[in-house]
């Protein structure tokens, strides 16, 4: 890589008639070219591995899940009393599962819970593309569904139809039966979103093609976008509880300062 | 600046006048000579208020209905009271294109494309927030001091009053913008009018002219919230203010208190000074609120469509308890008979808190019944005083409280990672048993604090100087507690459970009987202030 050769030895250069931000500016140019250069490298090499029909990467998952999956899930993914079979679950399926932590699942309970990513993304897709040639099954997504580009009126008329009774009109979660629950939306990727909705992981239901139509899917990801990239136009939004947490505020905070204002006033001076 | 103003010559103080020239004078003078108004001046700003910081919740009540009026006729400028149907075309973007009524898109109009129009909104819900919760809290304070005796029961009923209306004047607002939360709060509002055997029905249609919701509501529901509601409000504002000026403030007992004096500073010049400062203060507040805190973002609501229901739909807080006691109420107990559908589900929360409301509007009545005392009170009671009242109202505080958390169950249960059948059994425990609990721990801590108190009056504070005495015996010196201090301490009056006693017919009523047993309920388990023949016997005691 030459440009990060020739940032190099700029900066030991003394900055003696140049302007003093000549170097930092020379710096930034050359962090720019490299990252440039290699963000094209690796959505490169991104796009060579998406290719999950490859036998090599379908073998690499194999290996994969024969070492991670396969306590739970049996050896050749047909299911266990500890775990569903995955023939036919898709590709969608692993994405969202593994992509976002959930699996390998930490312990038993009402509902497997988010945690780090225990796969590279390299490893999320041999393992997709592993249980994807047992059996057809929801794919990944395209990425023209996933620019959050869409009508986000249109996909917040749809989140709230189909999607705030658990979640919560600002997509900030809700409770459901049983200790289980529609965790909060915020943070949550575009892809995950999307395969979430194709795949219906744990308690979700699926929201097929005939029932939400691919680009209504991508105008529910542009809302929830909209609403993650738009702070409240009102201020703190208190964790977008609804009146619950406007109550406690109102209690504690509200009414908090102006009893400490009557005790202030009323205060006798020494 | 304390003077004591005495209820046999109020305005005797006020002889001289100071003579003095310039505008003010002359002011004054023009608009006296033309209203009379010196005479009122003169009433009033001798008027006596003692200070206290708990005297000063019913004025932040006021205040903020004062904030919420003018923030409210600021709102009426913009907002359509229709539910004619639209398509958005103002700034907020997800929201471009869709059907909704007007009232939601004037309403969205306000928060985004009228100058200052979302700041006045927060300010108004806000205010409204604040203005329930203080009446709330000024209550505690009037119930557990006994300012509600004689001669202030009426007033505790019009205060009550209010509370409700301020209750009512909430789920209307609440109401009126026409967004999903609304809605859905509407629609309960329906559910339980519709649960009301053979009227129920009527009622609703006649409500929403028509099946729920039709076109009529939103229209019906702001004439209320902004014409009668608050017409009636500021009547009874009127009239709970008169009558704390006619029955004088109530003070705390102390050095030279009694009932039949006021100890404070007079209204003018520093109470009103305070007060009017107070007033900007509380508007700060609410304002500073208002700035930078987000309430009913109905942008994210989106407008009203019977189908979805968000997770998280709560009423305001004020309502809170009644959705609690829907959420409580176990399943199965409704059936079909007799020519009709019987909801009880709906009918026991229903007549379970019409009951308890009612019980605490007439509380004052019931207490005075049970005692017979016909005295006037002005001086009050500490709550320690009068256990058996103070545990009653920790019974009801627990039970409201109970029914109040369980709206909030299904956010109790994501944030503390429980499961929501958990939290209602547990809020159907405390719902239940809590008020039992209360009443028994406030009762025995009531006691033992006057039983402390006592011990203080008779042998002083222990003061951790240990003496050794000549013959060899080690004491711990008590510190004997001072006059002034003394007064709070034994003021106040005993009562003993009523004697049943035979009529002029020589019978012995059902009520007496019930009386008595309440009376001794109420008074059985007391603790007597220390007379002044025990403190005179103490008084070689302090070792």
């Amino acid at each position: 890589m030459p440009e990060t050769k020739t940032s190099k030895p700029r900066p030991n250069r003394k900055a003696g008639r140049r302007h003093p931000m000549a170097s930092v500016a020379l710096i930034a140019i050359g962090l720019l070219f490299t990252g440039g250069a290699y963000a094209m490298f690796s959505t490169s090499t991104a796009r060579a591995e998406s290719d999950l029909s490859s036998q090599q990467t379908i073998d690499e998952g194999k290996k994969l899940f024969a070492a991670n999956c396969a306590t739970c899930h049996g050896l050749s993914a047909q299911g266990s009393g500890n775990g569903p079979s995955l023939i036919g679950v898709g590709a969608a399926s692993v994405d969202f599962q593994v992509g976002t932590g959930r699996m390998p699942m930490q312990m038993n309970g009402p509902q497997a819970q988010k945690k780090p990513v225990q796969f590279t993304e390299e490893q999320t897709r041999a393992l997709a593309a592993y249980v994807a040639s047992l059996a057809p099954g929801p794919g990944l997504p395209d990425a023209s569904l996933l620019d959050a580009q869409g009508d986000a009126a249109a996909g917040g008329e749809l989140f709230r139809i189909n999607c705030a009774m658990c979640h919560n009109v600002a997509g900030a979660g809700g409770a459901l039966t049983e200790g289980k629950f529609a965790p909060a939306l915020t943070g949550v990727t575009e892809a995950h979103i999307f395969e979430a909705m194709v795949t219906g992981p744990q308690n979700m239901p699926v929201f097929n093609d005939a029932n939400i139509t691919p680009e209504g899917k991508r105008d529910i990801i542009t809302y929830l976008k909209y609403l993650e990239n738009n702070p409240s136009p009102g201020g703190f939004a208190l964790g977008s509880l609804g009146p619950v947490s406007e109550g406690l505020f109102l209690w504690i905070f509200g009414l908090g300062a102006v009893v400490a204002v009557t005790v202030w006033i009323t205060a006798k001076s020494n | 600046m304390t003077t004591t103003e005495s209820s046999t010559a109020p305005s005797t103080a006020l002889a001289e006048t100071k003579k003095s020239g310039g505008l003010t004078a002359a002011a004054s003078n023009y608009i006296d000579e033309r209203t009379s108004i010196s005479a009122a001046v003169k009433g009033l700003g001798r008027k006596v208020f003692p200070d206290h910081w708990s005297f000063m919740l019913g004025e932040v009540a006021l205040y903020s209905f004062v904030v919420i009026l003018l923030s409210g006729s600021f709102l009426t400028f913009f907002f359509q009271a229709s539910m004619s149907e639209v398509h958005y075309d103002g700034s907020f973007v997800p929201l471009k294109g869709i059907e909704m009524s007007a009232a939601m898109a004037s309403t969205l109009d306000i928060s985004f494309d009228v100058r200052g129009g979302l700041l006045m909104r927060q300010v108004h819900h806000w205010a409204a927030l604040l203005f329930v919760a203080a009446i709330g809290l000024h209550m505690l304070r009037v119930y557990f001091t006994g300012a509600f005796r004689k001669p202030r029961e009426l007033n505790w009923v019009i205060g009550f009053i209010l509370f409700i209306l301020a209750m009512a004047e909430g789920f209307t607002g609440y109401s009126l913008p026409d967004d999903l939360l609304s809605g859905n709060g509407l629609r309960i509002i329906d559910g339980m009018v519709k649960g009301i055997p053979l009227v129920g029905t009527w009622i609703t249609f006649l409500l929403f002219g028509g099946e729920f919701p039709g076109t009529d509501i939103v229209g019906r529901l702001y004439s209320l919230h902004i014409l009668l509601l608050p017409a009636i409000i500021v009547a009874l504002i009127a009239l709970h203010l008169v009558f704390v000026v006619v029955h004088k403030h109530t003070q705390y007992p102390g050095a030279g208190r009694t009932n039949q004096n006021v100890a404070g500073a007079p209204i003018l010049p520093l109470f009103a000074a305070k007060g009017g400062g107070f007033f900007f203060l509380v508007f700060g507040v609410i304002m500073l609120m208002g700035t930078f805190f987000t309430i009913n973002p109905i942008w994210n609501y989106g407008p009203y469509d019977p189908s979805p229901v968000s997770a998280g739909t709560q009423p305001d807080w004020y309502i809170g308890f009644a959705d609690g006691a829907l959420r409580l109420i176990p399943p199965g107990l409704e059936f079909v008979g007799l020519g009709g559908t019987w909801s009880f589900n709906i009918l026991i929360p229903l007549v379970g808190l019409g009951l308890f409301i009612l019980l605490v509007m007439i509380y004052p009545f019931i207490e005075a019944w049970i005692t017979g005392d016909k005295r006037e009170h002005h001086v009050l009671d500490r709550p320690r005083n009068a256990p058996t009242r103070t545990a009653i109202g920790a019974a009801g505080v627990t039970f409201y409280a109970a029914l109040w958390a369980a709206a909030g169950s299904d956010i109790i249960a994501t944030h503390f990672h429980v499961t929501m059948e958990g939290v209602i059994h547990t809020m159907q425990a405390l719902t239940i048993l809590g008020p039992f609990a209360a009443y028994f721990i406030a009762k025995r801590v009531c006691l033992a604090l006057q039983k402390k108190d006592r011990e203080i009056v008779l042998h002083g504070y222990e003061s951790g100087r240990i003496v050794r005495l000549p013959g060899g015996e080690y004491i711990e010196v008590h510190q004997p507690v001072n006059e002034y201090e003394r007064w709070k301490l034994v003021d106040y009056s005993e009562y003993k459970p009523l004697m049943i006693r035979p009529d002029a017919r020589g019978r012995i009523t059902t009520g007496q009987r019930m009386r008595a047993g309440l009376s001794r309920w109420f008074f059985e388990d007391r603790i007597s202030p220390v007379s002044t023949t025990e403190i005179e016997q103490s008084h070689g005691d302090h070792h």
